[in-house]
């Protein structure tokens, strides 16, 4: 290995920049002549808009122009990439989701009206004195009553609030095992609402140039190209070539910045219009109400197991949030990321899965950190320690019974996945060694001296990462293909650069990636740079999320590399005089194994570049390749965390006493960021577990609407954590990789809440949702005492 | 933000001179509850006197059983002072869990209580210790400077100068604080002076207010298990997505019961 390569921890590249404060946002970019955005969002959950008055506002100091939804009538509503059917085959409920609000507004942050001025505050001031009648309606805000027969439509043209009633798996199977079980586990649990908070919010600069008609949007977007084509071509009828999308240093996206969005449109569009830059900046509280939330599940699961805690069958019943209109993927997210994940690490002979969608007066709900793996493993984690506790079995042991064995491989869950590789004893093992989970007992004696409630809790997780084969999701209701692209292109003087579709926006790609290139070409890491974030410079890319980057991206970067270095064969095979056969490619050298010809990797793009001594008829100059990679199928990360807990019993306060994740990545990197990742996801399964809820009221305004009211994970809320590897490789990927970047924020959480449980089972409390914050414990353990 | 004129008196007469012929000016201390309201556009002033430059604010002093802080010393100063370590550490430690670092350095003990948050930290120390704020035209005991929730005894334009803490025998602090914005949830503040045992709660109520069934049994037997079978109403509490009223009343006991164990070290 070298230092750069593969497997090592190359310090990353891009921090310098970072913590010089010299990295490049959309809002660090201000455009000659231009003019800011404002909008003017709805104070109500649910309301009809009678009428605007913009008079006011237009004559405004510094108002450049106002614009409702009539002046955009021309402008298509945001599209939906996934089209999911219900059991009876129908298409799911596609309402229209306006730019702006026509007639209705449907969450609190749905955009009404938007100011443009010269200056921020001015656009502010002006949008003050935009009237706005509103004819306030009664909001739907809980999923229970919204399905319920006479509920108040969140739209009037869909009728009912069910947006699809999806399932998955044989359920006539599924009934037959759940009669014969020995017995039946059953819990009912909320997955909660989650705000993501990105550091950077969200930023938009629309750009258009009159003398060649082009249009460019400068945006905080995982996928330049996803928002190219699905703004381009669905909502302003922009061809291509007439459109750039420029998404430059990202800080932090979590999924959020995946989705395409209103103000996206509406920067664009507007720049068209007054031919003049137009730039928005979200303040925070504009991020609470307007960035796609995630999560927000409620769910019923069963799980039947025979005499010696054999799984049996399991049978899930959920409904799932979608807010007030259908972000981008968000059908997907209950559905194939979820449902399809709940085989989890076990050889669960049949399962079935429903899961109902529903639109309220809320933010929509989206993909974030994990999107539906989360929902899946929390569900499955804790009915698995449900039912170990109904059995009178150690948490190891029911896991252990029913782990799919290494010689099972590929194996074809009942949920339509064939997992490629896995060895999740190893995982567990490992955890269970690094945690000193035998050691538990004489820990819990040392917190009862002092007090406290000790629990230890477990999850063993997987996940389907590398989202996908394109066919496969095309078949689901996908409306985009998920391969990945890229270029390498290598300078006459032997550097290289790299275009790829993969977007880094705190992961790292520009130092992983390089090292994939270092290490495949035998060249200096410093002569490699990776670019990426633009779609006039990049080949069509469909970016980064799901974990998919090294996966699939790095893929394709592997696969154009493995053109270079054929061609670069054929160019040497020229100037050594001897046929392509002969050479062979290390070490940076084109060499005749066994005798002393070689030719430097320079030396070959220097020839390709300066054709004197070229097989011109033969060959192409340059030395530049190209390489689409479409996944041949997901990769599957799987582990088991250890979670320890000590419980104030008379506070509710849960403080973590230690955490150990050990996880199976594939071949890795480089481990330092892979450790950083995996912390960064623990974090946020912590977060979730302990202390974040998003909180509306009966009315649809929300409570936690700040960081006065949302409480985001600090330092000091977690410990400091051990984090491990086990390695399976990859089967269908050059790599060998799997991903890392979500496996913490999904395997987190069902390991927290059950040390809770397993803290407070001492007494009485065996339910409780996330997240556990002192007060929601204080209560249980009060109520349990109380009965 | 609406806009505002900045203005930075160099001594008390001038910044009240300043206050009174403007229209609506606000004193500007450390900022870190006045200019995200302004932000935010809850709250507008047409002119911002800044008392930044009056150093006649600034400073600890003690003597004769008495330490005076003045109105523009940071939560960072009055924590790492020596002379407050020494004399009241409990007003060391209660300045020093004030928020984060960027708002101890920044935050003041005169910003504090003229703003008189319901959740905030200072008024339960004033209370608890018996102090008395000093201000431009008068002094005021803490006990009838708080007046009701964001309200105090201040008039138009008068400016508090200092704060004077009588030296108690023992005292402590106990904060639950509220997970997301760290600002309690639940604060007791325990003194035994020489007229006797104060407890003064914040977070709890619409204001900071002292709890006088505990004091009463506390001058019985300073010890917490006195405090231990006390069961505090919780009418009249606060009640939020964070905590409701019984359990803001069931942590008043935990906290005092915690703060005693630590006043008597
Ligand atoms: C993120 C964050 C976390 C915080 N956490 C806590 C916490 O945990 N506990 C806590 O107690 N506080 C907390 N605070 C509040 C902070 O500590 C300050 O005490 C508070 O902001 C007020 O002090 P200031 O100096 O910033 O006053 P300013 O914001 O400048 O002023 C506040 C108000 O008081 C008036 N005023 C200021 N000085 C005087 C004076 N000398 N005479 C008369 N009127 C005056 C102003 O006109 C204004 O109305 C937090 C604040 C932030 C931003």
């Amino acid at each position: 290995m070298s230092d750069t390569g593969i497997g090592a921890s190359v310090r990353r590249k891009e921090d310098l920049r970072f913590v010089q404060g010299a990295g490049k946002y959309t809002d660090d970019m201000n455009l000659v002549d231009q003019v800011h955005a404002y909008i003017l969002r709805s104070p109500h959950a649910h309301a009809a808009v009678r009428s605007i008055d913009t008079s006011a506002a237009r004559a405004g100091e510094g108002v450049v122009a106002v614009f409702t939804s009539e002046d955009m009538a021309e402008v298509g509503g945001i599209p939906c990439g996934w089209q999911v059917h219900s059991k009876d085959g129908s298409a799911m409920a596609e309402p229209k989701h306006p730019v702006l609000a026509e007639g209705k507004v449907r969450h609190v942050g749905d955009p009404v009206a938007v100011v443009l001025a010269e200056s921020r505050t001015q656009a502010r001031d002006a949008a003050e004195s935009i009237f706005v009648d509103y004819d306030v309606l009664d909001a739907v805000v809980d999923m229970q009553a919204a399905v319920t027969d006479g509920a108040t439509s969140v739209h009037d043209d869909v009728g009912t609030n069910v947006c699809y009633d999806w399932g998955l798996g044989d359920k006539d199977a599924v009934d037959e095992a759940f009669s014969n079980a020995h017995h039946v586990s059953r819990l009912d649990l909320v997955n909660n609402r989650l705000i993501p908070n990105a550091i950077e919010p969200r930023c938009a600069i629309g750009d258009y140039d009159q003398a060649t008609g082009q249009f460019t949007l400068h945006t905080t977007s995982q996928n330049p190209h996803v928002i190219r084509l699905l703004m381009g071509a669905f909502v302003l009828g922009l061809p291509e070539h007439k459109l750039r999308i420029h998404a430059p240093d990202v800080g932090g996206g979590f999924g959020s910045k995946i989705f395409h969005y209103a103000e996206e449109i509406i920067v664009t569009w507007a720049a068209g219009q007054i031919n003049r830059p137009v730039k928005w900046t979200a303040d925070r509280s504009e991020s609470f109400q307007s960035d796609a939330h995630g999560r927000d599940h409620v769910t019923t699961v069963e799980l039947a197991m025979d005499a010696d805690g054999k799984f049996l069958a399991l049978r899930a019943s959920t409904l799932a949030n979608m807010g007030a209109y259908l972000s981008t993927f968000a059908p997907c997210v209950p559905t194939y990321l979820h449902g399809t994940l709940l085989a989890g690490q076990y050889s669960t002979p049949v399962i079935y899965c429903e899961v109902k969608a529903v639109f309220t007066n809320t933010v929509p709900v989206d993909a974030y950190r994990g999107a539906g793996r989360p929902e899946a493993t929390y569900l499955l984690e804790r009915i698995v320690q449900v039912a170990a506790d109904d059995m009178g079995m150690d948490a190891t042991d029911i896991r252990r019974r029913n782990f799919i064995q290494p010689s099972e491989f590929p194996y074809q869950t009942p949920v339509a996945l064939i997992y490629d590789t896995g060895n999740y004893e190893a995982s567990l093992d490992k955890a269970l060694e690094n945690s000193d989970y035998a050691g538990f007992g004489n820990r819990k004696a040392a917190s009862k001296e002092a007090g406290k409630l000790r629990g230890i809790g477990i999850s063993s997780y997987i996940e389907a990462c590398g989202i996908a084969p394109s066919n496969v999701v095309g078949s689901l209701g996908a409306r985009a293909g998920l391969y990945e692209a890229a270029t390498v292109r290598v300078n006459p003087t032997g550097s290289v650069s790299v275009m790829t579709g993969s977007h880094s926006h705190g992961q790292g790609h520009e130092t992983t990636f390089a090292q994939v290139v270092s290490e495949k070409l035998g060249i200096d890491f410093d002569s490699i740079d990776i670019v990426h974030g633009d779609t006039d410079r990049v080949p069509f890319g469909m970016g980064t999320y799901g974990s998919r980057s090294i996966a699939v991206g790095g893929t394709a970067i592997v696969n154009a590399i493995d053109k270079v270095v054929a061609k670069g064969k054929k160019i040497a095979a020229h100037l050594l005089e001897t046929s392509e056969s002969d050479i062979e490619f290390e070490n940076g050298q084109f060499v005749v194994p066994g005798t002393d010809k070689a030719k430097a990797f320079g030396e070959i793009a220097l020839a390709a570049y300066v054709p004197h001594h070229y097989p011109l008829e033969e060959l192409e100059p340059g030395l530049e390749e190209t390489a689409f990679y479409d996944p041949k199928n997901f990769t599957f990360p799987a582990g088991t965390y250890v979670c320890e807990v000590e419980v104030d019993p008379d506070t509710g306060t849960v403080e973590i006493a230690s955490f150990h994740a050990t996880d199976d990545f594939g071949v890795v990197i480089n481990p330092m960021i892979v450790e950083g990742q995996v912390h960064g996801g623990l974090v946020q399964g912590i977060g979730q577990a302990l202390l974040e809820g998003c909180n509306y009221d009966d009315t649809g305004q929300l409570l936690s609407g700040s960081y006065m009211d949302y409480t985001m994970p600090r330092a000091t809320d977690v410990p400091s954590f051990s984090v491990d590897t086990t390695v399976t490789e990859c089967t269908h990927n050059p790599l060998g990789v799997k991903g890392c970047g979500e496996a913490g924020a999904i395997g987190a959480p069902p390991a927290v809440i059950n040390a809770v449980l397993n803290a407070l089972s001492e007494v009485g409390v065996t339910n409780l949702d996330m997240p556990a914050t002192p007060h929601r414990v204080w209560q249980a353990i009060r109520d349990a005492q109380a009965s | 933000m609406y806009s505002f004129d900045y203005k930075r008196p160099s001594s008390l007469d001038e910044a009240t001179q300043m206050l009174r012929n403007s229209d609506d000016g606000h004193v500007l201390a450390g900022g870190h509850t006045l200019l995200p309201t302004l932000k935010q556009r809850l709250a507008s002033a047409s002119d911002l006197v800044d008392l930044a430059g009056i150093e006649e604010l600034k400073g600890i002093s003690s003597a004769d059983g008495v330490v005076t802080i003045g109105a523009m010393t940071t939560h960072s100063e009055v924590a790492a002072s020596s002379e407050v370590q020494n004399a009241i550490p409990a007003l060391a430690d209660l300045a020093g869990g004030i928020g984060d670092p960027q708002v101890r350095n920044k935050g003041t003990i005169g910003g504090s209580i003229s703003n008189n948050d319901p959740a905030a930290d200072y008024p339960a120390a004033l209370v608890g210790l018996n102090a008395t704020v000093n201000t431009t035209s008068r002094s005021i005991s803490a006990d009838n400077f708080f007046t009701g929730m964001f309200e105090t005894a201040l008039g138009d334009g008068e400016i508090v100068t200092s704060v004077s803490f009588p030296v108690p025998h023992s005292a402590a602090y106990c904060k639950f604080p509220n997970p997301a914005s760290r600002y309690a949830i639940v604060g007791v503040f325990v003194a035994r002076g020489s007229d006797g045992v104060r407890v003064a709660v914040t977070g709890a109520g619409a204001s900071v207010f002292r709890a006088r069934e505990i004091e009463a049994v506390l001058n019985q037997g300073f010890s917490a298990s006195s405090v231990a079978d006390i069961q505090v109403s919780d009418e009249g509490l606060n009640e939020d997505i964070h905590a409701s009223a019984e359990y803001r009343a069931h942590l008043i006991t935990v906290m005092t019961k915690r703060a005693v164990d630590k006043a008597n070290g």
